[in-house]
């Protein structure tokens, strides 16, 4: 296609669209053009280099297709109808209190323990006054700044830090590398910047919940924490409470970089809507997670995926150093009829690099639940080890539990081990709880967090306890 | 204490108990022999409310209350207690976080507050002890990776923590050694007090040489066929369960 028949078929496309908005307005009609991307661009004052790289991401994209290998079936996504930027909702628009969100929520926050002003900012509540957790967030920011680490939110990194950003945007998740990371690259709203400089242990572990009260990151986050050589930092991101969002297709990107002797933990729990009990409406979450490790590096991602009607997600690490450590720790349940396929890639470039392994895939309801996992040994992997454990837990009989694990080992001395299980909540378990006094619904909970707790291990200790919580609240009504 | 009326029972909509009477008072060790297949577990199971056996006809007063009408975990809360056969395990979940919430849920339904944590971990270390278990125990999965004669000590420890008023023993026997058997039996015989009953179901007569019952029945297809005192037991042993089919 020459440049001018390109030009012609983004103009006619818009036609199509009917894309008639005029450039001041808040919110843009579904479609996605080159004019979308320019509006995004133009409206967070972008500097030219990344307009150029979105416009690049665009170009790419649109000679993609999206991938339909996994174990998901859902109707297509027509990205006519999406619209790719809504300015926040504007304050008369939010409920004034509490008594104007659905009781459902709020009976949710309360039995997770949600103190009462995180309910209102999770819940979108309109309010002005100054929270607690405003002025946490300012001694943190104060606190962080002392270390020289930079936390803010991406779109301001690139005015703040553009070397950074530039440098390393993309570096990990090629625009090109996939259909969705394809897509956030062209549109991607906004997301978290961190930066840890040489040497240094970040003081506290750093949590999306302190960036609540800035501007909303959107459907299309996007996510780059570098650490520096020899740093250190842990990354908690999304939280229990259910998130809802009108936007139904999610597709985030998060990049790692750690650099020589540098560790990354970054730690997931994720639980947007599913949907309602016969599966209607939900969030489609299609996430691209990735980090690289150089030499004697290690980069430890832990998730707890509840929420979601689609997971399509595989936080994956490029063990690219020699010595470098990659550890996946995995926790996906799904109930109703939520879907999820997700696993992890390790990828063995360096010497003697080592990945850990470790999903747990619980399913309930009619729900389908894969883990789809790939270590691959490059020819330069001398002395490389991968440890794979999958289990999979299933609770009554109409749920599915899929395990696709890839191996490919090009070295003769790499060492591959894959451990794979699959068990039901047994009769005999319940009942052993039940005779004991513990009532059903409480023993599923005991018995599916006792199956998790490996994975909740790795989690930070405050975290373990929310994500706990959360699976038994998760599982409430699945017995029966 | 335990009143069985005419008790009939199925699984999987197949009559397994035909028509069985009990009464048990407090105090007292009834032993149920029988052979393989005459309904020995089901008893125990139906008595305890599992899920999937149906009472069909009959009734079950315990301590004044019509079980049948209760769910497994509530029998359980009003001081019913199985020693399971062949205990499953429950990996992931520590025995010390099973066990209190196992206490805590009958206490919660006595309108007590939750045992202390302090008191409770002494508590059951105290019990560890009684049965010969190493208090490391105390910190694995439930029944993860305990031998035969490991998990029924646990079940023993569990009865011991719980204080019921009435214990069933399902084949407490099966697969222990004779020093095993010794220290299930003494404590059991520990347990043993004027307001406290046991049912003991055994194939063998070898058990209720530790554990002396104060009466023996005799099941065969779902029913009652004799019942008596201790020396029954010696009697069935001596002439072989085939000897029940003549009477």
């Amino acid at each position: 296609m020459s440049e001018a028949e390109v030009i012609d078929q983004y103009v006619k496309t818009e036609y199509e669209a009917g894309f008639v908005t005029d450039i001041e307005s808040e919110t843009l009609p579904p479609g996605l053009t080159e004019e979308v991307i320019r509006f995004i661009s133009n409206k967070k004052k972008e500097p030219q280099w990344l307009l150029e790289w979105r416009l690049k991401a665009f170009e790419s994209f649109q000679k993609m297709q999206e991938p339909e290998w996994a174990h998901l079936n859902y109707p297509k996504i027509d990205l006519a109808d999406v619209s790719f930027y809504s300015a926040p909702k504007s304050i008369d628009d939010a409920p004034k209190s509490l008594d104007e969100v659905d009781p459902e929520l709020i009976e949710t926050y309360n039995k997770l323990g949600i103190p009462l002003h995180e309910q209102e900012i999770l819940a979108g509540v309109a309010v002005d006054v100054v929270f607690d957790s405003v002025s946490v967030a300012t001694t943190f920011k104060e606190k962080l700044a002392e270390a020289g680490v930079i936390f803010c939110p991406i779109s301001e990194a690139v005015h703040s830090h553009p070397e950074l950003v530039k440098k390393y945007l993309g570096s990990v998740v090629p625009q090109k590398d996939n259909y969705f990371a394809g897509l956030n690259s062209a549109v991607f709203s906004d997301g978290s910047f961190v930066y840890i400089p040489k040497g240094v242990r970040c003081p506290m572990e750093l949590s999306t919940y302190f960036r609540i009260n800035e501007a909303k990151t959107g459907q299309f986050e996007r996510t780059l924490i570098i650490a520096d050589e020899g740093s250190y930092v842990s990354y908690l991101e999304g939280c229990t409470a259910p998130m809802r969002d009108e936007n139904q297709l999610h597709a985030a990107v998060v990049e790692l970089v750690a650099l020589g002797d540098a560790e990354i933990k970054y730690s997931t729990v994720q639980n947007w809507y599913p949907g309602d009990e016969e599966g209607k409406g939900g969030i489609y979450n299609f996430v691209t997670k990735r980090g690289v490790c150089h030499n004697n590096a290690k980069i430890s991602w832990t998730q707890v995926e509840t929420g979601s009607a689609i997971t399509w997600k595989y936080p994956s690490v490029v063990l690219r150093g020699d010595n470098s450590i990659g550890e996946f720790y995995s926790v996906a349940l799904t109930r109703n009829f939520q879907q999820a396929d997700t696993g992890t890639k390790m990828i063995h470039l360096g010497k003697n690099t080592k990945s850990t392994i470790v999903s747990k895939g619980i399913s309930a309801g009619k729900s389908q639940n894969a883990y789809r996992g790939l270590v691959r040994m490059s020819p330069r992997a001398d002395g490389a080890r991968n440890y794979t454990q999958c289990d999979s837990l299933l609770i009554g009989d109409r749920c599915g539990a899929h395990t696709f694990p890839y191996i490919e080992s090009k070295h003769p001395n790499a060492i591959v081990e894959h451990e794979a299980t699959t068990s039901k909540v047994s009769e005999d378990q319940l009942f052993l709880c039940q005779q004991r006094g513990i009532d059903a619904e409480k023993a599923v909970s005991m018995i599916v967090n006792g199956f998790c707790k490996e994975v909740f291990k790795e989690l930070p200790m405050e975290f373990a306890v929310e994500a706990g919580k959360l699976l038994e609240v998760s599982l409430e009504g699945s017995v029966g | 204490m335990l009143s069985i009326k005419n008790l009939h029972a199925n699984v999987e909509d197949k009559n397994i108990i035909k028509g069985l009477s009990l009464e048990v008072k407090p105090g007292e060790v009834h032993a149920i022999m029988g052979p393989n297949g005459s309904g020995k577990s089901t008893f125990g199971y139906v008595l305890s409310g599992r899920d999937g056996y149906e009472v069909t006809d009959g009734e079950v007063v315990f301590d004044e209350k019509n079980i049948l009408e209760l769910e497994a975990d509530e029998r359980a809360k009003e001081g019913l207690f199985l020693a399971f056969q062949y205990p499953v395990e429950i990996p992931g979940v520590s025995n010390m976080e099973f066990l209190k919430a196992s206490i805590d849920a009958t206490r919660a339904h006595q309108g007590k507050e939750p045992y202390d944590a302090v008191a409770f971990m002494k508590l059951a270390r105290e019990k560890c002890k009684a049965v010969n278990l190493d208090q490391d125990f105390l910190k694995r999965g439930v029944n993860e990776g305990f031998s035969g004669g490991e998990k029924k000590r646990n079940e023993i420890m569990q009865m011991m923590l719980l204080e019921p008023k009435l214990c069933i023993l399902d084949e407490t026997d099966s697969g222990l050694d004779i020093d095993a058997l010794q220290v299930v039996a003494d404590g059991v015989n520990a347990c043993r007090n004027s307001d406290r009953s046991f049912i003991v179901v055994t194939h063998y007569q070898r058990l209720l040489d530790y554990i002396v019952p104060d009466y023996v029945h005799v099941l065969s297809d779902g029913k009652i066929i004799k019942s008596g005192g201790k020396e029954l037991a010696h009697e069935l042993e001596e002439k072989g369960y085939s000897w029940i089919n003549q009477l």
